[in-house]
């Protein structure tokens, strides 16, 4: 069984500014389980990094409890002592949206400072031999080694990233919190970032928390997302039942971000058959996961209802194995039928989201 | 060489290299002024700058007390013109030399015009090293005393530049210390050059103080310039 490796109880933020109180965190409970990579999506501002930095105390809780691998390190405004909190912060790598590489450190300094204070079996500090071999094989692992005796300067963004990922695993820690770490790269460079992301979590059983403000990231890696509006997580679950069946609104306008079915309703909408479409015929979104996927539900319908489906964009994606499809299609029957036939596709297992309904005055 | 000096820049000559009023005399007394005033000045400038960041808002060690009182102190002093503070520190200059005026006595209030002149560019200097990179360093589990060190790292080109600019304008205050009989090339400026219109004894002091700030500009810049990866 699983532990929680990070484990936060009704935490409150709140910042007092001159005129106002800001709540930038109301009551968030989350545990994160060993192995997890969990991604935490949500707009600028939601209160995604002000919960986060609370994992290694970056950010104190004005209320509330913070465990780390079973250890309470923050409960209600009591902290432990701050020799503590450095060797905690030591099993809890961090890397940044801007990188925050040391600029007048090369490569190897940047990864060999996280290692000052570090104790080989021991118990004794490292000896410099020993901090140049960890800083090579950390530097192997995000495939850096020529660029040991570079600055950052030299690096382009993705290599900038993997020198942050080096320095921040350093000490091997139990969990790595990312907070946008893509947000500033391309999408290739995204891409290879997140696929070494991936890489360590199976390899070195890193824990790692996610932050971001697209769907599309979590899609690639997470195994689990918490979704964050003014301070509140508004849902959470596996990503397989969060993509297959979100509840609410921001989730669902998150995830067709994600799979390009906004982009497809738009341009949709734009087509003869949509604009003027006749009141025996409804323009609906159709999701369904796994097996309902292979099930020929469409003819089905026909067979069944003589109601026939005109499909205009069909989206698949494959999450941890199980297909997620998105159909948006035009269903044409007679309204008795349509309506058996919208029964029928959900007894499917298949969610039925009605975007536009033919005129009645036709 | 040494009889076209002697006709064309009689005073110059006259003066000679190392007699009370020698031009080396003078000019080991300017370097010697601006060294020490520099070393002390500096260093609590120095200490001053990082005080000041790393007790601001949100800083490592923040301490709102601490910060609003040197804070105030510093722009007090910044405010003060050299010449008055040459003469307010008068009695204190005394109590430590038992002299009030020469090279050492000129030390006192070269460095306390330093000092806050030089702790406002040590704060600018180590701010922008940015709350990342010292968020980055916390997290790694880094103590008080590397976040120091990494200030001092990170600023080290920018902090290069800032001295340069201080050094520079200390040596400007030591002639202006010279004027009032501490000594060095402001003192042979004034005394033989001004007040006694030596024309070639003021253009050779000119050029002497133009050289020395020249050393010291190219110098910083070389240094800055290695110093910087940014
Ligand atoms: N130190 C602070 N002082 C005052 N208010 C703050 C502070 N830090 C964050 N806030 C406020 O708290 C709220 C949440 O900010 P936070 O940075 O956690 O959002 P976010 O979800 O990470 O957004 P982004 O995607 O832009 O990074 C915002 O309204 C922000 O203005
Ligand atoms: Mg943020």
């Amino acid at each position: 069984m699983s532990e929680a490796v990070v484990k936060l109880e009704n935490i409150n933020i709140t910042f007092k500014q001159k005129k106002q109180i800001i709540n930038a965190v109301k009551n968030v409970s989350l545990e994160i389980l060993d192995g997890d990579i969990y991604g935490i999506v949500g707009y600028s501002g939601a209160g995604k990094s002000t919960l986060v930095r609370t994992i290694n105390l970056l950010q104190e809780p004005t209320s509330g409890k913070v465990s780390i691998d079973g250890l309470t390190i923050f409960d209600d405004a009591k902290k432990i002592n701050t020799s503590q909190l450095r060797q905690q912060r030591q099993n809890i790598g961090m890397i940044f949206q801007h990188f925050n590489l040391f600029e007048e450190y090369t490569v190897e300094q940047n990864v060999a400072f996280a290692l000052r204070h570090t104790k080989n079996e021991k118990q004794k500090l490292l000896k410099p031999s020993e901090i140049s071999n960890r800083v090579s094989e950390l530097l192997d692992l995000v495939g850096l080694s020529d660029r040991a005796t570079n600055y950052p300067s030299q690096l382009s963004g993705g290599q900038k990233q993997r020198v942050a990922i080096a320095r921040a695993l350093a000490n091997n820690p139990k969990v790595l919190i990312s907070d946008e770490a893509t947000s500033a790269l391309d999408p290739k460079t995204t891409q290879q970032i997140l696929q070494l992301l991936q890489d360590l979590n199976k390899k070195l059983g890193v824990t790692i928390v996610l932050i971001t403000h697209e769907m599309d990231v979590v899609k690639e890696i997470a195994n689990k997302v918490a979704v964050m509006q003014d301070g509140e997580i508004i849902e959470r679950g596996t990503t397989l039942e969060i993509f297959a069946n979100p509840h609410e609104d921001l989730t669902k306008e998150f995830i067709n971000v994600a799979t390009g079915v906004d982009d497809a309703i738009e341009k949709i909408k734009h087509q003869n058959a949509v604009q003027n479409l006749k009141s025996n015929q409804k323009l609906v979104e159709l999701a369904y996961k796994g097996d309902s996927t292979d099930e020929p539900v469409l003819n089905q319908i026909y067979d069944k209802y003589n109601v026939v489906a005109n499909i205009l964009f069909g989206n698949i994606e494959i999450l941890n194995n199980t297909p997620i499809g998105s159909l948006i299609v035009i269903l044409s029957g007679t309204k008795n039928n349509l309506k058996n036939a919208e029964k029928e596709l959900e007894q499917n297992g298949v969610v039925v989201n009605v975007i536009k309904e033919g005129k009645v005055s036709d | 060489m040494i009889n076209f000096i002697k006709e064309n820049l009689p005073n110059v000559y006259q003066l000679g290299l190392f007699g009370d009023q020698g031009w080396l005399t003078a000019i080991g007394q300017t370097l010697y002024m601006t060294f020490w005033g520099a070393i002390f000045g500096g260093f609590l400038g120095l200490v001053t700058g990082l005080i000041l960041v790393i007790t601001d808002t949100n800083g490592i060690k923040e301490n709102k007390v601490v910060n609003f009182i040197l804070d105030k102190i510093v722009s007090v002093f910044r405010a003060l013109p050299f010449i008055i503070l040459l003469v307010l520190v008068t009695p204190l200059t005394r109590s430590i030399f038992h002299v009030g005026i020469g090279v050492n006595a000129a030390l006192v209030p070269l460095s306390l015009s330093v000092w806050p002149f030089y702790a406002r560019q040590v704060q600018v200097a180590l701010t922008e090293t940015g709350n990342g990179k010292i968020e980055a360093a916390l997290a790694s589990g880094a103590t008080f005393w590397d976040l120091i060190g990494l200030y001092l790292k990170e600023s080290r080109s920018e902090l290069i530049r800032v001295s340069t600019v201080s050094l520079i304008s200390l040596v400007g205050l030591t002639a202006m210390a010279g004027a009032i009989g501490a000594g060095g090339i402001g003192t042979t400026a004034i005394v033989m050059g001004y007040q006694r219109y030596y024309n070639d004894v003021t253009l050779l002091a000119t050029a002497i103080v133009l050289l020395i700030v020249l050393i010291i500009q190219f110098s910083g810049d070389k240094l800055a310039k290695h110093y910087n990866h940014k």
